[in-house]
């Protein structure tokens, strides 16, 4: 463009490190285990309104601000947004989730799922 | 390329670069993308912010930047898609700008900061609205997105001024 070069081996540099970083964080977060203890955090527009554990099957409808709804499933210790009444629907096209800090949003409805990780140090004593 | 010096033609070059981020911001809306994440998007309207950018004035860029933004969110996206456009717009057109001014990267590479820019402060914003830290959570899928993104653009734009070069200078 003009008479600026358009491609540069700087950019080309630029390129890869960006790609590699993102790439980097992308597979911490793939590969993080599902957190067994872990509790979906369901917020509108800020405000907590559900904190639901993950080892819990369960299934809940979220109001969204200014009126849409979220349902939301909670099945074998990962946390989906199975159908939504937002414009977008991007917040269903999201895969379930499960380990700490995972989220799924719906800007239009302000809903953010999060996962809360389970108490540090604390074993679960089964049986 | 022989600056554009007469007001007249600049007035007339930024309603067309205009009229072209408008129409650029419909055909996007009509093909949306879905990641399940918010904000992976082409941008294919940041065309004409880049090609502003390198061929008019910095304040006409602005100007461009800023109504393409306005009208497109008034049209199409809603009031509050129009808060997380202005909040990426503003800070990729900053970013662009400081870049394109300095002798440091190529337009690819101008192209490629302001993409992740944009993605970047539509994560602020979202931060702001949601009042949560989780929309980092995006960032990595975003930052891939944002760079991608910024390299078409950057092609695009090279072809774009390539072709329109002759009308552009003269």
């Amino acid at each position: 463009m003009g008479e600026k070069k358009l491609v540069r081996r700087r950019d080309l540099i630029l390129l890869a490190v960006l790609l590699l970083i993102g790439a980097v964080m992308l597979g911490y977060w793939m590969l993080r285990p599902a957190d067994l203890n872990g509790v979906a955090e369901v917020s509108v527009d800020g405000k907590v309104v559900m904190e639901l554990p993950l080892k819990t099957d369960t299934e809940v409808v979220i109001d969204g601000y200014g009126g849409g709804e979220h349902p939301l499933v909670i099945q074998d210790g990962k946390a989906d947004m199975v159908s939504a009444s937002c414009p977008d629907g991007i917040c269903v096209r999201h895969r379930a989730i499960s380990a700490d800090g995972e989220s799924i949003i719906c800007l239009p409805n302000r809903v953010v799922v999060t996962i809360r990780g389970g108490e540090e140090g604390v074993v679960d004593a089964v049986g | 390329m022989p600056s554009v010096k007469s007001k007249a033609r600049q007035v007339a070059l930024c309603g067309l670069l205009v009229a072209l981020a408008f129409i650029l911001s419909y055909v996007e809306a009509l093909v949306p993308i879905n990641l399940g994440i918010p904000g992976v998007k082409l941008g294919l309207a940041n065309l004409v912010v880049l090609i502003a950018l390198y061929t008019l004035d910095l304040r006409w860029a602005f100007t461009i930047s800023v109504v393409r933004i306005v009208l497109a969110g008034l049209t199409f996206g809603g009031l509050f898609s129009m808060l997380y456009s202005l909040a990426g717009g503003l800070l990729s057109f900053v970013v662009m700008a400081l870049l394109s001014r300095k002798n440091l990267l190529g337009t690819v590479g101008v192209s490629i900061c302001g993409g992740v820019a944009h993605n970047i402060g539509q994560l602020l914003m979202a931060m702001l609205v949601l009042e949560t830290g989780s929309v980092w959570y995006y960032f990595p899928v975003l930052l891939i997105s944002g760079s991608v993104a910024g390299v078409l653009i950057s092609l695009l734009g090279g072809w774009m001024t390539g072709r329109v070069r002759k009308f552009l200078s003269r």
